[in-house]
């Protein structure tokens, strides 16, 4: 493993971070190929900025055009597959989500991301009469962050459970769970009242409890299965064949590789 | 000439076993457990290979059932989730007794490497379970010797299955004990 070297020292702040390091983004070209040109001369008035991005088309629009330009692209400019709907959570720098749509135009072989800001407890217009699979997408999208969308048939969670509290895929939303994720199986299937019996989740896999003789053996003693742990500890009687004793000092330990 | 005469009167030249009803009864159980066809993620297709032809569970009385009331034995193979955390436990109760459980892979013994918010880190927290099978996954050989210990286990057991105690789901630092089966 890598040594540790704390990064506290403020007089030696600008040894630590790289001031010339430049986060690295996808470059961003202008839009030169036949058929985008025509895909965005369809569009208009409606998109706000549009380049390409590694051979594909990004078109920036409003969330409420979302309808009308997904019915253009379907209709007009032959993509007729959405493979992919979701959502990006900028709450805490922008209070905004980025939703985006990844078209695929199969004749021409050509793949278009459509982007949307929408601003935070505003709701989004489906687009399920046009992509089936934007069903699923939707209900996804509305599961893992919150946001509503109109019109959609049959609007409702689809991974977590019904009874779920909170939105897992904000950034807010502790990996491990919160209070109510946490107590999740235990609150459904015992009640309340068994969380004192049952106890909090053990999220330390190396957890060793000394005291539990049923499910931890001990380390340089013997205990019985299921005695308690304090009265009845003896020392492990160790041979020269069948039980050695590794902990004895018969090694030595390099400081360093020669 | 040979002499084709049965003397019913006599042993009959078969051997007299003695035993006690417990040995009989758990010779019975330990060597037709039936588990649940219960595949819960990856695990579960090892679990399937040691069903299958070549590792070949039948050899041992083991017959995959496809429903909890025909099982005895419930293999847990795989990742449990919350959501269906519910329905694992129900499918626990509808097992008839007597019944056991196997927790099969990492996922199952303490969640694994999904540290996450949605699975269940351990499944000893909903279910008392029998044998805890490390590996991820573990082998089919590994789902085999498992099962031998659990027959072990059972031909250890009383027949009465009130007297043996099941794993209690309480806190692990023992203050508390309340029964739960
Ligand atoms: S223990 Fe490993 S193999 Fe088994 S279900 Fe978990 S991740 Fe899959």
């Amino acid at each position: 493993m890598r040594k540790y070297v704390p990064k506290d020292n403020v007089q030696k702040k600008s040894y630590y971070t790289d001031r010339f390091h430049v986060v690295p983004r996808v470059p961003r070209e202008k839009v030169e190929d036949e058929h985008f040109v025509s895909v965005v001369e369809a569009l208009a008035g409606d998109v706000k900025e549009s380049y390409i991005e590694i051979g594909q088309l990004v078109l920036h629009i409003n969330p409420e055009d979302n309808f009308k330009v997904l019915k253009i692209l379907k209709e007009e400019c032959g993509y007729t597959q959405c493979s992919e709907q979701s959502a990006v959570d900028y709450l805490a720098k922008d209070n905004e989500f980025e939703l985006f749509w990844q078209l695929l135009n199969i004749t021409e072989a050509k793949r278009v991301r459509v982007v949307c800001r929408l601003a935070n407890a505003s709701a989004i217009e489906s687009v399920e009469p046009l992509f089936k699979s934007a069903n699923f997408a939707e209900r996804e999208i509305f599961d893992m962050f919150g946001i509503k969308v109109n019109n959609h048939p049959f609007l409702k969670r689809i991974l977590m459970p019904d009874d779920w509290e909170g939105n897992p895929l904000l950034k807010t939303y502790p990996l491990q769970g919160d209070e109510f994720a946490s107590w999740y199986e235990v609150d459904k299937i015992f009640g309340k009242e068994y969380r004192d019996i049952i106890g909090p989740e053990n999220r330390d896999p190396a957890k060793i409890d000394v005291e539990d003789t049923k499910r931890f053996s001990r380390v340089g003693y013997e205990v019985e299965f299921g005695a308690d742990y304090s009265t009845e500890e003896k020392d492990i009687e160790y041979s020269e064949t069948l039980l050695v004793n590794y902990n004895k000092k018969s090694s030595k330990q390099l400081d360093e590789r020669r | 000439m040979a002499q084709h005469q049965v003397n019913y009167a006599s042993t009959a030249g078969l051997p007299i076993a003695l035993t006690s009803v417990d040995k009989l009864v758990n010779w019975g159980r330990s060597n037709s457990l039936w588990p649940l066809t219960y595949g819960l993620a990856c695990c579960a297709i090892e679990m399937m290979a040691s069903g299958a032809s070549r590792y070949d569970f039948d050899r041992m009385g083991t017959i995959f059932r496809a429903s909890p009331r025909q099982a005895d034995v419930m293999i847990l193979a795989g990742t449990l989730s919350k959501k269906h955390s519910e329905f694992a436990r129900r499918l626990y109760d509808q097992m008839t007794e007597p019944k056991w459980v196997i927790s099969m892979g990492s996922c199952a013994n303490t969640g694994g490497m999904f540290n996450t918010y949605a699975t269940v880190q351990g499944v000893d927290r909903i279910i008392p379970v029998d044998i805890y099978l490390p590996g991820c996954a573990p082998r089919p050989e590994t789902l085999q010797y498992a099962l031998m210990m659990l027959q072990k286990k059972i031909r250890r057991e009383s027949a009465d299955m009130k007297k043996n105690t099941k794993q209690d789901l309480t806190t692990q630092t023992g203050k508390k004990r309340t029964r739960l089966i």
